[in-house]
Parts: structure tokens; C-alpha cells; sequence
């Protein structure tokens, strides 16, 4: 039997997780490790009922999104609304309802798209303890972290300049052969400050950030394109799996970049 | 770690038992209301079969901790409707052949609930994104798609 600890504020919880207990958010995660025993020592296991993990609010420039925000919740929310099709690619309607934006920081290869946006927004991670930090620099830490995520904050995109694309072989859901997320600010038509990011091609989500210097300054165009697809080579190391061979995904990410670039997300 | 009390709506009647710590809601179901209309297929989020339907959202239950449900409405394919009196969809998946080993049904009907609930009229590719997260290894999908279109249109009273 599992001790199931519920507390109604952070503070609580998050001394609850640093010895030693396992944080439930949406459960997605979580159940998974009870119903298979797939983690030694998972014996406790800590809720919080604090209602600002669900809270979605500006900050000044930046939008805050509560990590216990669930991809149902944030599908629904008009300030949200340039990641609903991102909370759309995450699984089934079934996950939708259970996972939650804190959770998918976590979620192992080839899991992550919603994070792998994130990357993309340059989006910084809240813990409980008021700390903050660029989600990249979290994510490569992530597996060490015995706190609480309480929130990321992001700066809303312009309009058309963020995108997202998940591919998969399974329509109209499938786990991802990988994600791409591209922020691509623009100015008098030339890219700016661009970021890149892509999911499933390394143990976390990662940036290209090759790949993104090589927007720099130019237009959006076909030629653009190709240099910027030439340059993953540098920026990702996926690994073989069942979903796909490292090789292919070197092979068809500048394909698929191309044509998020040019064509647009979903 | 002492068994916690929980109360809670089942398909309509009100429910209150002891669950154990780290209890899943579809063992909840099963072996504590002994319902055992939601199945367990993978216990991982993949399959579906386990699909219920908790305020309205549909729900992996094989994802969700028993506990978590305490105050809240559940609704299973045990609900649904029985012998003469079925539930459109219940009905179509029968006359149109969208069961056949019939382990994936539960979960297909009552994600195939969740949709006509909040969208009465759907299309067809919201019918397949309302299905998306749940498996069928043996219709190939087509007639479970059209069979939850027709009980659409009975609900709305349209000829089918």
C-alpha cells in the first residue's frame, strides 16, 4: 500500500517531496510508475489542493500558466489560445483531461510536446520556493529535482510568429517521431532573436540552436530554410527507438523544419 | 497508510467506501463497487479500454487515484443502459458491427459519450479526434466512427 499524503498548501507539499515523496499532479506519470512498481522505493506519494496551480494570469509582459493546469483547462482558455493546438497534440482526450503543464516537464522521451513549446516561447520555470529558471537549463536538471514546479511564465508571441508541428506515424494521435516548435519574431521582415526547439530527439526536449542563428537576419524563404535544416546536424542527438531510428530522425528533421517554416504549424 | 473513506456518484447513485493508498479508480470500480464495465488494458494511458467519465471529461481511470474522485460524478458504460432500454450508441455499436472482441467498447462508448455530451452534431474527424486515445485491434475503427455518427443523429432525432 502507498501513503497518500494530501496537503492544502505548496509549502507543506513541497517539504512533503523533499524527503523523499513523490509528487502527483495529474497522475499521468505517477500512476503509471504505482500500476506497473516501476520505481524502487515509491511508497509515498504527495497531493496539493493550492488553488494558484491552476491559476492563469499576466505578470506584467508575461503570461503565467499554473503548472496544474491540465491541457483540457488550457485548450479552453482564450489567453492561452496560441497553445491550445500544441495541448491539442498531447495525447487522447482522456490524457488531456489528467495532464497537466508541470507533468509534461517531466514526461520521459519520446513524451513532451507541450515542453518542447515551451522551449521554444522561452519560457522560465516557477518552483514553489519562488525560484526561477530557463526552462532549457531545468530540463537538463530535471531528473535531480526533488522540489515542486509551481508555474511557467512565457511572453505571449506575436500573432503568426509562433508555430508547432508534431509528427507522428500514427494519425490522428501518435506518439511523436519528434515536435518542433519555432518562435520567430520578425522584424521589418527579418528574423529576429528566432528559437527553435524540438522534442523527441534527445533524452529531454532540446534547442537547435544552430539551426536558429542561421534564421537570423534573413527572410523566410526557401533558401533560409535549407540552412537552417543543414545545421540540426549540429544542434540534435536522438537515440533509436521503437518509434523511430536515430538516423531517420536526423534525416527527415530538416524536412519536416522546412516545411513548418515555410508552411506553417498546425 | 490506513484505508481512506471516499464518496463519490456512481452512474447516478451515491457511493461512499474505503479505498486502499495508491488504489487506481478502475480497481475502485471493480472490485470495490463491482463494476466491471471499464477494463483494464495497459494501466499506462495508451489503450483506452479503462476510459470513464468524471464531471463530464472523460477520464483514464486506470490513470487516476481512487481518492482523487472524492465529491465528484462518475459515469461508467455500466450506466449506460441494459437489455431492452440501451443508449443509442450502445445500440448502434451493436446493429453496425463496431464490436468485435469487444474489450475496447467500454472505453470507445463512453468516450464516444463524452463528445455527444458537449457536441451533439459532430463531424466526422471529431468523432476521430474524440476516439483518438482509444484502441480497437480489431474493426480497423470505420465502423465504430460511423456507429457513434448514427447515434448522433437518433439523439437528434434525424433519420440515421
Amino acid at each position: 500500500m502507498i501513503d497518500v499524503q494530501t496537503f492544502n498548501t505548496l509549502g507543506e507539499a513541497t517539504q512533503a517531496v523533499s524527503s523523499g515523496g513523490r509528487y502527483y499532479g495529474g497522475g499521468t506519470l505517477v500512476m503509471r510508475a504505482i500500476n506497473y512498481c516501476a520505481e524502487d522505493g515509491l511508497d509515498r506519494v504527495v497531493r496539493v489542493l493550492d488553488p494558484s496551480l491552476k491559476e492563469i494570469r499576466m505578470d506584467g509582459n508575461r503570461l503565467v500558466l499554473g503548472a496544474g493546469i491540465t491541457m483540457s483547462e488550457l485548450i479552453k482558455n482564450r489567453d492561452a489560445e496560441f497553445l491550445s493546438n500544441v495541448a491539442r497534440a498531447v495525447g487522447g482526450p482522456a490524457i488531456r483531461s489528467a495532464a497537466t503543464i508541470g507533468g509534461n516537464l517531466f514526461a520521459p522521451h519520446p513524451y513532451g510536446d507541450f515542453a518542447t513549446a515551451l522551449l521554444a516561447l522561452d519560457a522560465q520555470v516557477i518552483t514553489a520556493d519562488g525560484s526561477q529558471q530557463a526552462l532549457d537549463v531545468f530540463l537538463t536538471s530535471r531528473d535531480h529535482f526533488s522540489g515542486i514546479v509551481k508555474a511557467v511564465s512565457l511572453v505571449v508571441p506575436d500573432r503568426g510568429a509562433f508555430r508547432f508541428k508534431k509528427v507522428s506515424r500514427v494519425k490522428p494521435k501518435g506518439v511523436s517521431v519528434m515536435s518542433i516548435a519555432a518562435h520567430l519574431p520578425q522584424s521589418a521582415g527579418r528574423i529576429s532573436n528566432a528559437k527553435i526547439a524540438f522534442g523527441a530527439m534527445g533524452p529531454t526536449p532540446v534547442l537547435a540552436n544552430a539551426a536558429a542563428r542561421a534564421l537570423e537576419g534573413a527572410s523566410l524563404d526557401e533558401a533560409t530554410a535549407d540552412r537552417a535544416g543543414a545545421e540540426l546536424k549540429n544542434d540534435l542527438r536522438p537515440h533509436d527507438d521503437p518509434i523511430a531510428t536515430a538516423w531517420y530522425r536526423l534525416e527527415v528533421a530538416p524536412i519536416h523544419l522546412k516545411r513548418l517554416l515555410l508552411e506553417g504549424g498546425q | 497508510m490506513s484505508k481512506k473513506p471516499v464518496q463519490f456518484t456512481h452512474n447516478g447513485s451515491a457511493k461512499a467506501l474505503f479505498v486502499n493508498g495508491g488504489e487506481n479508480l478502475l480497481e475502485m470500480l471493480r472490485r470495490g463497487v463491482g463494476d466491471l464495465s471499464p477494463k483494464y488494458g495497459c494501466g499506462q494511458g495508451t489503450c483506452g479500454s479503462c476510459t470513464v467519465i468524471i464531471d463530464g471529461e472523460p477520464h483514464l481511470s486506470c490513470l487516476t487515484l481512487a481518492e482523487t474522485v472524492e465529491g465528484r460524478d462518475i459515469q461508467t458504460t455500466g450506466g449506460l443502459g441494459a437489455g431492452e432500454n440501451l443508449h443509442p450508441l450502445q445500440k448502434e455499436f451493436m446493429e453496425g458491427f463496431a464490436a468485435q472482441c469487444g474489450f475496447c467498447s467500454p472505453g470507445m462508448l463512453m468516450a464516444a459519450k463524452s463528445l455527444l455530451d458537449r457536441n451533439p452534431n459532430p463531424t466526422r474527424d471529431e468523432v476521430i479526434e474524440a476516439i483518438s486515445g482509444n484502441m480497437c485491434r480489431c474493426t480497423g475503427y470505420n465502423a465504430i466512427i460511423e456507429a457513434i455518427l448514427r447515434a448522433a443523429s437518433q439523439l437528434q432525432g434525424r433519420a440515421v
